[in-house]
């Protein structure tokens, strides 16, 4: 039982933080400049061929990951979730010993700092945008955001 | 908010009804699975006079087992299932195996049995277990520590092991980066000069089967340069350890302008060592190609997939193709198999993901024959169709995945799936 209210907390977590996001979304991103630099099949397209490049190897064609391995990037809290840590992992690589939505995997994740913004931008637009995940579109302004935090 | 609150709500129900669904099929599918194994060898393709059954669906992850003479089978889980690390388990006449119990909080890989005493692993620690008359474990909640402190990285952190005729124990530990990159993983990046971890991992380490509390100073690094090993046993004709070790992943992923997808697909090889102490294997500075029977520099360190490394280190006695994940080693010494199959290897491949974007391999249990201790012939595939369907794309597809294995009293050969928690039980009846 204790498990259940622990998964169960969990996603109200989750969806507290979804929701407030969601909010935070309207209120300090406003249309106008964002939406007019996106063009949302060109980076869906840049990001499916980067994907076939940097991630397939290990998150596999279908986005499933390896059992045990390698996290699934179906609906995946980390990556429905907030958008700065999903982009922490890229520029900083995944090693921690934490579980993913109550699994554990072992293979590390090298960062991918060396990578454009606008690349980062791609391959995550591309990941929320499939296998099954329906979330906002990433851009390359974000990256370079969370980048230049990470500098400082 | 209405989002918030309709969302958790089903999520809870799913949750709820998932448990109250799972202890009901699990109940019934126990009672049927004797039954309908029988028909179709349980999904498996075996040679000819061969019969497989499943004796449990446990939906329990389990990695190596033991068998008693007793009917009672030890299996360790790679983590606990209910506070339980390991699950007691009694076979009955039918072919059917109950779960009676279960002990020891810590998650794993390793268990054997020797001289009385159930040895089991967690990935920090050895723990041994006295046995009565009836290989019961007498004290479960009290074992004697035998080994603790070892290192156990993220990656290949398990402590698969076996003992000897002469009272050592031997431990696997892995090592905790793929190929001792600078930064693990990362395209181009180059090893670390001599690769100092080796001094505390990448090895197999020998300590004493009843002396409590070692720790590395009080063990031997045995052999060294093996990446990771998941399989060992010892083999009782020559009187030697052997392993298999999980050969480095990702040759085109972080090095595209030298290996093709396809090359990176198949290399390097999955290979078994004959271990005598004091071997190193070359990792991480060779990698063994089985297609041009060398031993290649490591791109890590300087090759580009053709340049030979070192000759100074062991050879595989053999070498499988790339990436399988050989999870499981048994030297067969039972007499139920046709007379081929004694002293010979069997070989459990756990699949491959390291394969994309080409198709998945392994998932079968593969057999080697040996003479005097040395492989007399070809390896071949044993027992196949775990994965349940014909083409693997991703590992996620494979229904069931093979991991330990097991001989029984009677000579019949256990095998173990840590996906689904299966445990097939294969027997020859000619």
């Amino acid at each position: 039982m204790n498990k259940i209210v622990l998964v169960f907390s969990f996603f109200i977590f989750m969806d507290a933080s979804a929701f407030a996001q969601s909010t935070k979304k309207i209120v300090t991103a406003p249309k106008t400049k964002a939406a007019s630099t996106l063009d949302l099949p060109a980076s869906l397209k840049r990001g499916k061929t980067l994907y076939a490049s940097y991630c397939l190897t290990c998150h596999q064609a279908d986005g499933g990951g390896v059992p045990n391995l390698n996290p699934p990037l179906i609906q995946t809290s980390y990556v429905t979730g907030g958008k700065e840590p999903l982009i922490k992992i890229i520029l900083n690589g995944f090693t921690s010993h934490v579980d993913i939505d109550a699994e554990s995997y072992s293979n590390n994740m090298p960062p991918f700092e060396w990578l454009k913004d606008q690349q980062i931008a791609d391959i995550l637009t591309y990941i929320r945008n499939n296998f099954g995940n329906k979330e906002s579109a990433l851009m390359k302004t974000e990256v370079q955001k969370v980048r230049s935090s990470l500098k400082k | 908010m209405l989002r918030f609150s309709f969302r958790t709500i089903v999520l809870l129900l799913v949750i709820l009804g998932c448990s109250t669904f799972y202890a009901f099929t699990s109940q019934t599918k126990n009672k049927n699975t004797f039954l309908s194994s029988l028909h179709d060898n349980a999904g498996l393709k075996l040679p000819s006079g061969f019969s497989a059954v499943k004796i449990i669906d446990s939906s329990a992850r389990i990695r190596h087992l033991v068998v008693t003479t007793q009917g009672i089978i030890y299996v360790k889980l790679a983590r606990p299932k209910d506070g339980k690390g390991i699950l007691i388990l009694h076979e009955d006449s039918h072919g059917k195996a109950t779960i009676t119990g279960g002990f020891g909080n810590y998650g794993g890989t390793g268990i054997f049995l020797k001289n009385g005493y159930l040895y089991a692993s967690s990935n920090e620690e050895i723990f041994r277990y006295k046995l009565n008359e009836k290989y019961e474990v007498i004290n479960p909640d009290d074992p004697e520590k035998i080994v603790t402190g070892l290192k156990a990285g993220r990656q290949h952190e398990t402590k698969s092991i076996v003992l000897d005729n002469d009272g050592n124990i031997y431990v696997n530990i892995g090592s905790p980066l793929n190929s001792c990159q600078e930064e693990d993983r990362k395209p181009g990046s180059m090893g670390i000069k001599g690769c100092p971890l080796l001094d505390s991992a990448g090895g197999i380490w020998q300590f004493r089967a009843d002396k409590l509390n070692q720790t590395y100073k009080d063990g031997i690094r045995y052999a060294t340069g093996l990446r990771n090993v998941v399989g060992l046993d010892w083999n009782q004709q020559n009187n030697s350890l052997f392993v298999m070790q999980h050969g480095r992943d990702q040759l085109h992923d972080l090095f595209p302008e030298m290996f093709t997808e396809k090359e990176s697909s198949l290399l390097p090889a999955e290979c078994m060592y004959m271990i005598q102490k004091g071997d190193n294997a070359g990792f991480p500075f060779i990698y063994y190609d089985q297609i041009q029977h060398k031993k290649i520099l490591a791109p890590e360190y300087g090759g580009n997939g053709k340049t030979e490394g070192s000759k100074q280190y062991i050879d595989p006695v053999v070498a499988f193709p790339g990436h399988m994940a050989p999870n499981g080693l048994l030297f067969y010494t039972g007499n139920m198999f046709p007379v081929k199959y004694k002293n010979g290897a069997f070989v459990a491949f756990h699949g491959s993901w390291n394969r994309a974007p080409e198709n998945q391999a392994g998932y079968f249990v593969a057999f080697v024959p040996f003479k005097n201790g040395k492989p007399s012939g070809d390896w071949e595939i044993f027992a196949d169709g775990f994965a349940g369907v014909d083409v693997v794309k991703s590992p996620r597809q494979a229904q069931h995945r093979p991991c330990g294995l097991a001989q029984g009293a009677d000579g019949s050969l256990y095998v173990t799936d840590d996906a689904k928690g299966t445990i097939y039980k294969i027997i020859y009846h000619p």
